[in-house]
């Protein structure tokens, strides 16, 4: 289509693209978040290694999990799945719209939803594991 | 256009980004919560192992690590790409490779509980 | 009626004398209800005709004035100057390769939107003595918003997908056709998944969302892409664990 010269093609560069908006930082942090969730699967992999080891090892694992670093590390971690799990319920009403009749259920019913059966679900979690 | 086959990992992501959303906060809190002070009930040694010898407890604990790895290594191949990494057959290959490595590996710990 | 002074920094960009685009500077007396376009429109008219961008329906129906304004896919005619302060900067929209000032080629768009079929299929061939399709105010809502689409490609300058990766199918595209697959009249859904289901299709969306924040009749291209992304998921199982199996 181009009738006169050569039209021009604008760069985007593969490595600083996100650094053009909020936006795009927002979603980059959104999307490292995986990097904290495979470190806790590391640390629950680590713990089930030694929970198989016997007693004394797993006495070891949670001396590392209370360490100065381990609590640096999974606060971290809570950090980051946090905003993986806010990040994530925000975005489900547009993944799955609830149609009744002629409406759809409002975003924020679902949304809140979700955030009420989080709450629900690590209360019963705590719970369960005995922590009250 | 040939159908893609992402829909097999994809389906993985979504299924433990959804299980990581609910469970994972509360998870890290029950490994957190001793280095302040309070000791969850089934951290203690006889606890735990007694939950994950038991074959629902095995279940449990395969289930959440299956899917945190597959989430993770599907959300990391995206995110290299994202970071300017053009090298995707092999991103692809090291990613799903490290979360079946990690996959046997839990299968493998639970075999010996 | 009140006036002010308006600093437009324009990328410029002649195909016949430019080896490169550079900026050139407006000064512009506007009224302050316009929009960019009304200040783009002044300049042409009264400073420098030779300026050359796309425009048309001057309310946001038409989808033509799509540009970079301050770095934001926006329509001209929808850029209020009020909310501005400074140096407005206007510059032709991302991701197309520029033909002449503000004039994008958006053949790649159009082809990728031929692609897709973005028009009724039906289940069954019916002659028209057989009458009209019925289709309930219900299932008229299913779809509708994706019938909204203005063809602006706001949402491909947002996508940095679409930046990055050139075949990618695009936001704008692969909504139609999730319109059209969910419309009850339709019956090519089959056909529109060669390509959607694609890897250039639907799977090079990463959920960034930003095609939605900036889409001015309020699509959800997103929201779209993800509803693809799931159907898609559900028929590769059918496919492959049911082979035969009835969709």
């Amino acid at each position: 289509m181009s009738a006169h010269g050569k039209p021009y093609v604008r760069e985007v560069s593969r490595y600083r693209w996100f650094l053009r908006s909020p936006r795009y930082m927002r979603y980059m942090v959104r999307e490292v978040t995986c990097v904290f969730i495979a470190l806790h699967a590391l640390v629950l992999l680590v713990g089930l290694k030694r929970l198989s080891e016997g007693r004394e090892a797993w006495e070891t694992f949670l001396d590392n999990l209370t360490a100065p670093f381990g609590v640096q590390l999974q606060l971290l971690i809570l950090a980051f799945a946090i905003y993986h799990s806010m990040s994530w319920f925000n975005v489900t009403p547009k993944a799955m719209p609830v149609q009744i009749g002629e409406k759809f259920l409002p975003g924020a019913v679902i949304i809140g939803a979700h955030y009420a059966g989080w709450f629900i679900v690590s209360i019963a979690l705590l719970f369960l594991a005995g922590v009250f | 256009m040939a159908k893609s086959n992402k829909p097999v990992v994809w389906g993985l992501f979504a299924a433990g980004g959804t299980v990581t959303a609910f469970l994972t906060p509360a998870l890290v809190l029950l490994t957190l919560l001793p280095a302040f002070g309070v000791m969850p009930e089934v951290m203690s040694y006889d606890n735990l192992r007694a939950f994950v010898s038991h074959w629902f407890g095995k279940l449990v604990v395969f289930g959440i690590l299956f899917l945190m790895l597959w989430h993770a290594a599907h959300r990391l191949r995206v995110t290299l790409h994202d970071f300017g990494v053009r090298a995707d057959g092999f991103v692809a290959v090291a990613v799903y490779l490290a979360a079946a490595a990690g996959t046997l590996a839990t299968g493998y710990f639970l075999l010996r509980i | 009626m009140s006036e002010r002074i308006v600093e437009l920094e324009v990328l410029r960009f002649n195909p016949e004398t430019d080896a490169e685009p550079r900026f050139q500077r407006y000064s512009v007396p506007c009224m302050n209800e316009w929009v960019v376009l009304d200040a783009l429109n002044h300049v042409k008219e009264t400073m420098d005709p030779t300026l050359s961008y796309r425009w048309s329906c001057h309310m946001a129906v038409c989808g033509s004035c799509g540009m970079m304004i301050n770095g934001e896919p926006k329509l001209a005619c929808k850029a209020f100057l009020r909310e501005y302060d400074g140096v407005i900067r206007v510059e032709p929209l991302a991701h197309f390769p520029i033909q002449r000032d503000l004039v994008t080629v958006i053949d790649d768009f159009v082809t990728k939107l031929k692609r897709v079929k973005p028009y009724l299929i039906p289940k069954q061939d019916q002659p028209v003595e057989a009458g009209e399709f019925k289709q309930s105010p219900a299932e008229l809502k299913k779809y509708k918003q994706y019938t909204l689409c203005i063809n602006c490609m706001l949402c491909y300058a947002a996508c940095p997908e679409y930046g990055l990766v050139p075949k990618f199918i695009g936001p704008a595209a692969i909504s139609l056709a999730h319109r059209y697959n969910e419309d009850s009249r339709d019956g090519g859904r089959e056909q529109r998944q060669q390509e959607i289901a694609s890897n250039e299709g639907v799977w090079e969306c990463s959920f960034v969302g930003a095609c939605s924040e900036v889409c001015p009749e309020h699509v959800d291209p997103a929201g779209a892409l993800q509803q693809v992304k799931i159907k898609s998921t559900v028929d590769w199982y059918q496919e492959h664990l049911l082979p035969g199996s009835k969709k």
